[in-house]
């Protein structure tokens, strides 16, 4: 076994490379950017090399340093993560080079599944079923109908040279074949000068399910499916293992063929395989295809783990150290079943753009398993993935797990950024998932319900006005003393919520006890018996506050920007369209001249007065409409200098 | 000690006193409402249709959110001027900004234009009172048209009358007790000066005005036509004139420059007592209102109150044997370490010695007194004049008047000639003096005086040789009797501020804790005792 290892990563990844590697008692060496110089990752490591620049390209991709940073700190294998070097092959070569353990596959291997189409030849040999299609040159219309009968309708043409759906037709029968390749291959001339098309099978309803497989170099073992269906834009959302509907026969067929994938290009370590599966009509064993391998660990692979009981990255360091796979295909089972939730910054609404911020607040629940790369006050920067945590959890059946999925997610506390919380918990309990009816346009068909803004009630409202206010403290505990001697006071104050700015008004009417008047309800709120209460509901949301900002954590995060009652636009100032002398002085030089296009702060004349030189600057943009003073003059203060044009009403 | 309770929760005796108590905290409460609604709906709803907030709104957006609020005059001038001035066209108290005690003062202009009744002027310069004694940072939310007019002769020519407030602004500004004043309305002519005399000035915009003369006066004097703004608005005070420092967009705005104004005064309270962690009282301060009579005739210890006010009932009490109709002691209130001096009967000499050694006591060691008086006055009679009651009481009397201890005066029975001063009546300048409903206030009993007045009158008409009938003595006496009934309620007393306000005897230890953190703003000061006729 190695003494001590290179993580080639960040983030939750080198995170948890590094607890497996502790608990075998191997040291770990972190490398880092200059944006990562504090990050989780380091401070978890025994060692930590810095590699460079905040972007991927000036660090984490920099195979020489890293493999420099391994031989300095005497390192004697490197783990890739994902991403960043993990698929590269020229990367495994120069750490061999090195002398070094690279703890993954082969480079060959590596370049036996990089190119797409010489990976699915390779299968077709290995006896590994592939997307029937026909690629070839042979244009000839009758050709094509006769391919597209062999690989059964539904088939898709495609334009070779195409893209955007253009040259693009779904034919459902033979008989509408011949019009359809017609107007494909019109189509893709006018779009991109060449009629020449494909055909692939259409699978009428995808779902992506795919087998992690383990391998020692010549023999292989599976770990069984993951489904990774739940898709927004080929980006994976929620995982889960087994796969829902999964039949034993199935299952056999899946895991003999990845297990066939595997060794037949000498697999060594963790890898997965992509199969697409047609969904249309139950899982059938003559229903999935091969679609690409994956050459390193997945991010889902934590769900294959919760239910295997297997540690995959010890596992890795194991096989990598030269060990033997350590267990058969007989003695791996599945029980029970786990999903993934990968919990992203990113502001769904906005057509999930990527979100960065400062984690005020980061509090997860007890009972998940999270795998997580930041920790509370981290920064999420612009430079890498915006991922803040993966939250796994494992239930004896799915729907017991499906219900612990939603619970953790709702119970997920993330503050000081947007995240995919709410859209990720309402997608837990979305009825064709829980159902086990999944695709990969599950997520797109039920977009609107999904990526609605959660709105905060009127009770969650309340507890966000006194917890701005001060009166219900952060951690809910119970508020200060006070007196009413026979008048209330009422405190105003202004929140947004969702963009939408609103009042309320807060009257205490005796020490915990209060009357929250919103635009559209009144709720007596109280602490009494160690909680705070909203009429008759008990409050059992979390907040947090960084700054302006507050968010209530109730079942979805809603945030809440505090309107701080200084905060005022500046007074731009008077008499903006006549430029004066502040003092009696001399005009030493004149620049602006009438009818003359000025931007705020252009100068327009320089007075020189007590000795010292003083610029004239434009107070606002406008046109100048007259000088009316000559350089050299003597002016008194307040003497009019220059004159703009009034402004236009917008 | 732990103090032990006789009482019976149970009894007929205690739901019959927590009854009258209830119904006499009904009274005040309504009295209160009217107060708080200042000049009516009609007033109030001009005054927000100008974005303006009501004064109270204006309060509660001063003070840090969930702060006390110990409202002075809650009921002032109730009765009075016809009901013209409700809580006497000024909200004044106590509050917490940024943590630190300030003494707020805040116009009603829903009340006459927040015009100055004589009681208006009382009552400001009681809050001014209050915070140069306790050293407080004092806040002024000013909405006020100066002098009511009609009232000029009781509210501008006395020395405690309108100049008086300047005087004390001068004052307390030279003492170090920051002033701050808050142009929401109008300041005209002397009202000018309160934030002229103010060390930081913030005005609101399109709506404070600041003039010695407004614009009629201006154009009957001299003929000049100018608008108010033009003549006194926030844009000329801050831009031109420097009368007021901070231009504010709105109310809202102005109260978080003053927030902002009180972050910066680099003050801290000093160091006075030593404070313990507080503790509730053993018994349960609601159960004051069964415990103490509804009437002032039934007797009853005073201890059942201490018991139901101080940290774990616990008091210490200080010669218990000796002079039993007054019981003094060392006890904790929310942690303040206090001497209590409580009335149990009528004083006697012992009990005025033993009075007047307490107050020595405390004043050695620097521990404020409260005083909770419940007193006929001091024994009346020839061995007692003989033994030199008058000497004794003059000893209590003394102390109480020179000694630099905060002293707090809760009216928590009846409030009786001399037993008034020895216990710290209005007249011996206690921080704070403060009523309970059932408490009553008079040189002597109603009885006491129409009895006083009719045996003059009897001996008279029999001098004479006349007769006069027991009915003809009792229609005599009547007149009296209800005038000293109406003249000794507290909400007579406190209409014209007699005292500090009136007190929900359940909140007594709230209102003594605020009033002894108050207090403790200022440093204790040495106390040099009198002569003492021993």
């Amino acid at each position: 076994m190695f003494d001590k290892i290179l993580i080639a990563n960040r983030g939750e990844i080198a995170c948890r490379v590094m607890e497996t590697a502790r608990a075998m008692g191997v040291k770990t060496v972190a490398v880092y950017s200059d944006a990562d110089a504090t990050a989780k990752h380091v401070a978890l490591a025994d060692q930590a090399v810095h590699i460079g620049g905040a972007a991927p390209a000036e660090s984490y991709l920099k195979g020489d340093v890293i493999i420099q940073a391994a031989l300095d700190t005497g390192a004697q294998g490197i783990h890739p993560g994902y991403g960043f070097l993990s698929e590269n092959p020229e990367f495994v070569e120069a750490v061999e080079a090195a002398g070094l353990t690279f703890i993954g596959p082969s480079a060959s291997a590596i370049r036996a599944m990089g190119l797409k189409d010489a990976a699915k030849a390779l299968m077709e040999e290995a006896n590994v079923p592939v997307v029937p299609g026909y690629h070839g040159t042979n244009q000839d219309g009758a050709f094509l109908a006769e391919q597209a009968a062999e690989i059964g309708y539904p088939v898709l043409i495609k334009a070779v040279a195409g893209g955007g759906g253009k040259g693009m037709r779904l034919v459902q029968e033979p008989a509408e074949f011949a019009d359809a390749l017609a107007s494909a291959q019109g189509e893709a001339t006018t779009a991109f000068g060449n009629p020449d098309v494909l055909i692939e099978k259409f699978v009428t309803s995808p779902r992506h399910i795919e087998v992690q497989v383990f391998g020692d170099g010549t023999e292989a073992v599976h770990l069984f499916e993951r489904d990774c269906s739940l898709q927004r834009r080929h980006q994976k959302v929620i995982e889960e293992a087994p796969a829902p509907g999964m039949t034993e026969a199935m299952r056999a067929a899946m895991g003999e063929a990845a297990v066939r994938a595997a060794e037949a290009i000498g697999y060594k370590g963790a890898g997965t395989i992509e199969f697409i599966v047609d969904g249309s009509d139950g899982l059938r064993p003559d229903g999935f295809w091969f679609m690409e391998m994956n050459t390193r660990l997945q991010v889902e692979h934590p769900v294959t783990e919760m239910i295997t009981g297997v540690d995959l990255v010890e596992w890795q360091l194991r096989v990598a150290a030269g060990e033997p796979l350590p267990k058969t295909q007989e003695a791996l089972s599945i029980t029970g079943h786990a999903f993934e939730a990968r919990i992203y910054a990113e502001d769904v609404p906005k057509g999930f753009l990527p979100a960065t911020g400062t984690l005020s607040h980061l509090a997860f629940p007890q009972d998940a398993r999270i795998d997580s790369g930041v920790r509370a006050a981290d920064t999420i920067s612009p430079w890498y993935d915006p991922m803040i945590a993966k939250l796994v959890v494992h239930g004896p059946t799915r729907a017991m797990a499906l219900k612990q999925l939603e619970h953790a997610l709702r119970h997920t506390d993330v503050g000081g950024t947007v995240t995919n919380v709410s859209f990720l918990a309402l997608l837990a309990a979305q009825e064709d998932f829980a159902a086990g009816r999944v695709d990969t346009g599950l997520i797109e068909r039920h977009m609107d319900a999904l990526a609605t803004q959660p709105t905060a009630c009127s009770k969650a409202r309340a507890v966000a006005a006194l917890t701005a206010l001060g009166l219900r403290p952060l951690d809910g505990s119970a508020p200060a003393e006070t007196l009413v001697l026979w008048s209330s006071l009422t405190h105003s104050l202004s929140l947004i919520h969702n963009d939408v700015p609103f009042s309320v008004d807060v009257t205490v009417t005796d020490t915990a006890e209060y009357l929250v008047a919103l635009e559209d309800a009144t709720h007596r709120v109280t602490f009494r018996g160690g909680s705070w209460w909203v009429e008759g509901t008990k409050v059992t949301a979390r907040t947090a506050r960084d700054g302006a900002e507050l968010t209530v954590f109730w079942g979805n995060g809603y945030r809440f920007v505090v309107v701080d009652p200084l905060e005022r636009e500046e007074d731009v100032g008077a008499g903006g369209n006549t430029i004066v002398a502040p003092m009696p002085g001399l005009v030493k030089a004149v620049f602006a001249v009438a009818g003359q296009e000025v931007t705020q702060g252009d100068r327009l004349a320089i007075l020189e007065a007590m000795k010292m030189e003083h610029a004239m600057l434009a107070p606002r943009d406008g046109v100048v409409a007259d000088v009316v003073v000559a350089e050299g003059a003597q002016v008194e203060d307040g003497t009019a200098l220059i004159l703009l044009e009034e402004e236009e009403d917008a | 000690m732990k103090l032990q309770s006789k009482i019976i929760t149970g009894s007929e005796e205690f739901a019959a006193n927590r009854a009258a108590h209830l119904e006499m905290l009904a009274t005040v409460r309504e009295v209160a409402e009217a107060a708080r609604m200042g000049g009516g709906e009609k007033s109030r709803a001009r005054h927000e249709s100008r974005g303006k907030m009501l004064p109270r709104r204006r309060v509660a957006g001063l003070l840090d959110p969930g702060s006390p609020f110990l409202e002075v005059g809650a009921t002032a001038a109730h009765g009075m001027y016809e009901g013209a001035a409700p809580c006497a066209g000024v909200v004044a108290g106590i509050g917490r900004v940024h943590g630190q005690e300030v003494m707020v003062v805040c116009n009603d202009a829903t009340v006459k234009g927040g015009t100055y009744y004589p009681m208006t002027v009382k009552k400001h310069l009681r809050a001014q009172e209050i915070a140069e004694q306790n050293n407080l940072p004092c806040v002024y939310l000013v909405d006020s048209g100066g002098a009511n007019l009609p009232q000029q002769d009781e509210v501008f020519p006395d020395r405690d009358h309108f100049g008086r407030i300047f005087f004390n602004q001068a004052n307390m500004s030279a003492k170090g007790i920051p002033q701050i004043a808050v142009v929401m309305g109008s300041c005209t002519a002397g009202g000018a000066y309160v934030p002229a005399m103010s060390d930081v000035t913030i005005i609101v915009k399109e709506q404070g005005t600041i003039f010695l003369a407004g614009p009629p006066l201006v154009k009957a004097a001299t003929g000049e036509v100018v608008s108010a703004e033009d003549l006194g608005g926030g844009d000329v005070h801050t831009r031109l004139s420097g009368v007021a420092d901070y231009l504010a967009d709105d109310d809202a705005h102005a109260l978080a420059l003053a927030r902002d104004a009180l972050k910066h005064l680099n003050r801290s309270k000093p160091q006075t007592v030593a404070w313990q962690s507080p503790e509730e009282p053993a018994y349960d301060p609601e159960d004051i209102l069964g415990v103490v009579p509804g009437g002032l005739r039934t007797p009853y210890d005073i201890r059942e109150v201490i018991a139901r006010v101080v940290d774990g009932s616990r008091f210490d009490e200080f010669k218990k044997r000796f002079g039993e109709t007054l019981v003094c002691g060392f006890a904790h209130v929310k942690g303040c370490p206090v001497g209590i001096i409580a009335n149990n009967g009528v004083l006697y000499s012992e009990s005025a010695a033993k009075g007047a050694h307490f107050v020595e006591l405390c004043s050695q060691r620097g521990i404020p007194l409260v005083f909770l008086q419940n007193i006929t006055g001091f024994m009346v009679g020839q061995k007692y004049e003989a033994e030199g009651i008058a000497r004794h009481g003059a000893k209590m009397v003394t102390a109480v008047a020179t000694t630099k201890v905060p002293k707090i005066t809760m009216l928590v029975g009846g409030s009786f000639g001399a037993g008034n001063y020895g216990m710290a009546g209005r007249a011996y300048s206690p921080r704070f003096l403060w009523s309970w409903p059932n408490s009553r206030i008079s040189v002597m009993g109603g009885e006491q005086a129409a009895g006083v007045l009719a045996t003059v009158k009897r001996d008279a008409i029999e001098r004479q040789g006349g007769e006069w009938s027991a009915e003809e003595e009792a229609a005599f006496k009547q007149p009296t009797l209800d005038m000293f009934e109406e003249q000794s309620h507290p909400l007579y007393a406190s209409a014209r501020l007699w005292d500090d306000g009136i007190v929900d005897p359940r909140k007594t230890r709230d209102v003594l804790h605020l009033s002894l953190s108050a207090s403790l703003n200022a440093p204790i000061e040495e106390t040099k005792f009198g002569v003492f006729r021993m």
